[in-house]
């Protein structure tokens, strides 16, 4: 009978913690009276449809990607605050659950699961890196809950289904916006191109330059690759310098193009360098110094847009955040949030198929990062916008359309 | 020091005919886990959080084949769970389309994945025994940086590889696992640690984990047995991967980093190095607290800033209690013991020798 016992308790561990996770619904799932819900409040699981409507957001709060997750639950919850002081949607206030996903695919699984069974949220918002919200959007899709990702620019992502959506453009999109950019208001003839061989990222951007700067009447003087990692790309430089172009596309990180702009100053290369959202990092100035002024990337978003809609929400921000400056990442998020409370707004309830069908047709959205306006491919089509670096701090020069 | 494994196994007689006895687990495991899934197929959520759980246990009980019994120091597990993860995932994928022919769908799938399964363990296994038999020729702590530098050796490889999806990750992987099929390789790996344990092969681990000079000098081949429980280990942390890689909707390097095998070596020393259910009930408890915490504060109502902060918050409360267990209790929950061992004690009033 002895070796009976860790079968025994090890099917009893199994069927306590079934029980203890089917009950919980209805343990938690206590209703609480419209008065006593504050405007942030994340209670037990609230049922949807009663006096509040949930929303589910995951996000990378803790690990390699935290500074990501955190601004884009300080863009949304920037979002659900001001819906709600506008008398939230049809009455009802709108909450958020936000949970952690320690910048794990694995963990975003089992947080959206949760969301999606437990907290019965009408949609989901997030995630960052696209990896993540890969598998986050295999589970919402399975269950037919509508999600929008801000920022996950990867392709893939939004052909999981029907129910994914992002307000962010692709990845090729910003090869797109630097040829045209390069083209037509730097008057460029001849460019060069240093891509990372290792990032589809890289690539994905270069591809789509080559052809629209082809395509617009430049030349494309030669193509170099560097591997991510790597710290010596004299070599690389040293063959561009000799196609004597007059710009180099360089749609890397942040921690290479610096090193790539020290050392193409030093070989006398001084032709202005573009990139693409990969450079969005403080640490740019810190590794290009004085090397890297003058030179041009795409993004989302710039907080020196004179827009007055961008410069409320900067405003907003900072007095919710501790003078904070919203990033790029906060903008989207921000925009993601407010895509889905007007779309729950047009919706006749919140199930999922008539939420998704209102997320699909949204249309002309003005958004801080770009008037979103979603395709039938439920990418947002939108504009970008061009920034110059000078001075260890980038500017704003032009928003692109696509 | 006692061999605690040598004395549950060997003194029954009960009411059991000695021709089941070798089967009987198998009888009593099956029709336990038929019940779950069927009592569990309407709630993805605890469907996913026990494969969660027993992926973990699986991953615990075979490295505490090598880091409790053996008394060895392995620290990339993780390793060998991404090569059982990435095989599995890959063969499967490519046999997305096939069918065996004159079986219902249901049955091919769930054959070809038991297939994919053993693909991966083997693989892992051969990193395994590839890894193992230089480095566990020697003493000390040379298997630890070996298997270090392996499980990154792994990631890297994974992460510049086009097959295997680069950084983004394997998406799109069928996703047939169920909690019976995880629980059942759960049942296996455990099956096969106490038998490990209460075998002669068994006791000869033990001797090598309390002195590798005696053990040497009492004629036990030490390499080989180390080797032998190091294959093992990596064969489960292999089918672990793969179960890993059919109920995850994409696998990611990120998801096999050292931060990972740290995971399973603390579930081993938390729960008592050498003790198969000690480990269990560590790899439950340790996967079940991030969420369980999630609960509380949900529960608990924390409202305003301080829920915007509770997920944040929730990791460092699971440092915090990691801390002060293991303060609390240096050789882990069980020790060396098993939890039938230690029960009779926190419940004064049930019989020892209720066998």
């Amino acid at each position: 009978m002895r070796r009976l016992a860790p079968m025994l308790l090890a099917a009893l561990a199994v069927l306590a913690v079934a029980c203890e996770k089917k009950t919980q619904p209805t343990g938690e799932g206590t209703r609480q009276p419209a008065a006593q819900v504050p405007a942030t409040a994340q209670g037990g699981p609230v049922p949807a449809g009663d006096d509040v409507i949930v929303l589910g957001e995951v996000g990378a709060l803790t690990g390699g990607q935290a500074t990501f997750g955190i601004s884009s639950r300080n863009g949304i919850a920037l979002a659900l605050k001001e819906a709600n002081a506008a008398g939230g949607v049809r009455g009802k206030k709108l909450v958020v659950r936000v949970y952690d996903d320690q910048s794990k695919p694995e963990e975003a699984a089992q947080a959206v699961t949760r969301l999606i069974t437990q907290d019965k949220v009408v949609l989901i918002l997030g995630e960052v890196a696209s990896s993540s919200s890969l598998a986050m959007a295999e589970k919402a899709q399975a269950a037919g809950v509508p999600m929008i990702t801000p920022s996950s620019t990867n392709p893939t992502v939004t052909e999981k289904g029907d129910n994914i959506f992002r307000v962010c453009f692709i990845d090729p999109f910003q090869g797109f916006v630097m040829a045209k950019f390069a083209r037509e208001n730097l008057k460029l003839n001849k460019v060069a191109v240093l891509q990372d061989n290792k990032s589809a990222y890289s690539i994905g951007l270069t591809e789509v330059f080559r052809q629209k700067f082809a395509e617009l009447g430049g030349k494309i003087t030669g193509t170099e690759s560097y591997s991510q990692g790597d710290t010596d790309y004299r070599a690389q430089l040293t063959a561009i310098k000799k196609t004597q172009p007059e710009g180099i596309y360089v749609p890397g990180y942040y921690s290479e193009v610096g090193v790539i702009a020290r050392q193409a100053r030093e070989l006398g290369l001084k032709v202005p360098l573009m990139g693409g959202d990969g450079w969005d990092s403080e640490k740019l100035f810190e590794l290009g110094g004085s090397a890297i002024d003058g030179s041009y990337f795409s993004n989302h978003y710039s907080p020196d847009n004179p827009d007055p809609r961008v410069q409320k929400f900067i405003a907003d921000y900072k007095a919710d955040n501790n003078g904070a400056v919203p990033d790029a990442l906060a903008a989207l998020a921000y925009d993601a949030a407010r895509v889905a409370i007007d779309a729950l707004k047009r919706a006749p309830d919140t199930s999922g198929p008539a939420l998704r069908a209102a997320i699909a047709q949204t249309k002309d959205f003005p958004g801080v990062a770009g008037v979103i306006t979603l395709d039938a491919k439920r990418n947002a089509v939108k504009s970008a916008v061009v920034l110059k670096v000078a001075d260890g701090k980038t500017s704003y020069v032009t928003t692109i359309a696509p | 020091m006692a061999t605690p494994g040598a004395t549950t196994l060997s003194d029954d007689t009960g009411p059991i005919p000695p021709a089941l006895r070798g089967i009987l687990p198998v009888l009593i495991a099956l029709p336990v886990l038929a019940l779950a899934e069927w009592t569990l197929g309407a709630s993805p959520f605890a469907t996913y959080l026990l494969s969660v759980v027993g992926v973990n246990i699986i991953l615990a009980v075979s490295l505490n084949i090598v880091n409790g019994m053996t008394g060895q120091f392995s620290i990339g597990h993780a390793g060998f769970m991404a090569v059982g993860a990435y095989i599995a995932g890959v063969t499967s994928l490519s046999l997305k389309e096939i069918g065996i022919p004159g079986v219902p769908v249901v049955v091919s799938d769930q054959l070809l994945f038991v297939e994919a399964l053993l693909a991966g363990g083997v693989a892992a296994a051969l990193c395994g025994f590839l890894v193992g038999l230089p480095s566990l020729r020697l003493r000390g702590d040379y298997l630890a940086i070996v298997t270090l530098g392996f499980g990154e050796i792994i990631r890297v490889f994974v992460q510049n590889t086009e097959a295997f999806g680069r950084a983004l990750g394997l998406s799109g992987i069928p996703q047939y696992s169920s909690v019976a099929m995880v629980y059942f390789w759960v049942f296996l790996v455990v099956l096969v640690a106490r038998r490990i344990a209460g075998s002669s092969h068994g006791r000869s681990l033990w001797a090598i984990r309390e002195d590798e000079v005696a053990a040497e000098a009492m004629g036990v081949d030490t390499t080989g047995y180390k080797v032998r429980a190091f294959v093992i280990s990596s064969f489960f942390a292999g089918i672990a991967g793969g179960l890993f890689a059919h109920f995850v909707p994409i696998i990611n390097p990120g998801s096999f980093t050292f931060v990972k095998s740290m995971e399973i070596v603390v579930m081993v020393v938390l729960g008592g190095l050498g003790s198969t259910t000690g480990a269990i009930v560590a790899a439950i408890f340790l996967t079940l607290l991030p969420e369980g915490l999630r609960s509380l504060f949900g529960a608990m109502g924390a409202e305003g800033s301080l829920a915007q902060k509770v997920d944040q918050i929730r990791m460092p409360v699971y440092g915090v209690l990691l801390v002060v267990l293991m303060l609390a209790r240096p050789q882990g929950l069980f020790g060396t013991k098993e939890l039938w061992d230690v029960l009779p004690r926190w419940l004064p009033r049930k019989k020892k020798g209720l066998t």
